[in-house]
């Protein structure tokens, strides 16, 4: 890979992490704020179900994620494994699809739960 | 001093990358430095032993060596910081082969700062005036910062990303890049950012931040390479690179 790629997904890297660190922090803050009595299903769908900003939010969290991932995952197997290089890629990207794919699929789902 | 007993033990690796560590008595004296303790090795109990070292001043950066499992520059440690209970542990520098006993193969070492495209490149020839920096701009402040390294291998001793990637450039050559970034006399940076960028340069840093911990010379070559990472993504972004 050029230098110009692999400079382009250190920086890919770096910014899906800052979004992570604020996308991380809001349904962590929202457990805390909104699970007073025990939390349940109905209470997640009701929040979520049918809220286009939730699923906006979401759709960034599961983005920054198969983009924050996969990256880091090929750090990993390049430093750690004799797997050639080429093959991680390969590999780093199907995980990036994959994660992008269920992830959306959830969103969706809950946005969409009960025909909403 | 009180506490200082009258002789130490110390084990000296002897052999290649194969070899043991064979156990010498060795007087302790005051002020006695860990290049000392070698020395006497070497000259009293067994002329065999191989080991480098020159100026003996902490300028030339020859003999640094793991001691007690930490490199060091041997000439600038004295015994008394760093032996335990009068025991002392010498063994080559880490992530070089070992040629003999104390003396590791630096080649490998000094071709990543010519793979880092650490030689100055002119702007100027000699009939040119002197170029005039101000001290006090920020580029040169940041070129001074990094510029004072010896070449001593520590850094890249105590790297474990170095361990890890044979072919990660480490900090001392990545360092020596920073400081031609920012020489504004050097006109070789496009080539030099593309070849500090990637998997084998200042990317694959990790900010362990052993190189700052250890380096005898207390500079800070994980700032350099973040300084490094930072010119090579605006150079990315601007279709430099």
């Amino acid at each position: 890979m050029s230098a110009r790629a692999e400079t382009l997904l250190w920086l890919a890297q770096r910014v899906s992490a800052m979004v992570l660190a604020v996308v991380v922090a809001v349904p962590i803050g929202t457990i805390i704020y909104a699970v007073q009595g025990g939390l349940s299903a109905q209470e997640i769908i009701g929040r979520v179900q049918g809220n286009t900003g939730w699923l906006a939010f979401y759709g960034v969290f599961v983005a920054a994620v198969a983009v924050h991932g996969p990256i880091g995952l090929r750090t990993i197997l390049r430093e750690m494994t004799p797997v050639p290089a080429r093959l991680i890629d390969v590999a780093a990207a199907a995980f990036a699809v994959l994660l992008a794919w269920t992830g959306w699929q959830a969103a969706y789902g809950l946005y969409g739960f009960g025909g909403a | 001093m009180a506490d200082m007993a009258s002789m130490l033990d110390v084990s000296v690796w002897r052999g290649a990358d194969e070899g043991r560590f064979v156990s010498y008595p060795v007087p302790r004296r005051e002020n006695q430095t860990v290049l000392d303790v070698v020395t006497y090795v070497q000259r009293r109990l067994d002329a065999t032993l191989a080991y480098r070292f020159s100026c003996r001043v902490g300028m030339c950066g020859s003999c640094a060596m793991t001691v007690n499992g930490v490199a060091r520059w041997t000439c600038r440690t004295h015994v008394g910081r760093v032996a335990r209970d009068g025991r002392l542990r010498i063994a080559p520098l880490r992530n070089m082969p070992v040629i003999k006993d104390l003396s590791v193969d630096m080649a490998e070492f000094f071709a990543k700062a010519a793979r880092a495209k650490g030689a100055f490149r002119p702007t100027a020839d000699r009939t040119a005036d002197f170029a005039v920096i101000a001290p006090d701009s920020p580029r040169r402040r940041r070129a001074d910062a990094a510029i004072e390294c010896i070449g001593c291998g520590v850094c890249y001793a105590s790297c474990d990303v170095v361990t890890w990637n044979p072919d990660y450039l480490g900090p001392a050559a990545l360092n020596r890049a920073w400081t031609l970034v920012n020489d504004e006399r050097d006109g070789g940076n496009r080539e030099r950012l593309a070849a500090v960028a990637g998997d084998a340069g200042c990317h694959a840093c990790h900010s362990h931040q052993s190189c700052m911990e250890r380096c005898p010379k207390h500079l800070n070559p994980t700032e350099s390479i973040a300084g490094l990472k930072r010119a090579t993504v605006l150079a990315a972004l601007t279709g430099k690179l």
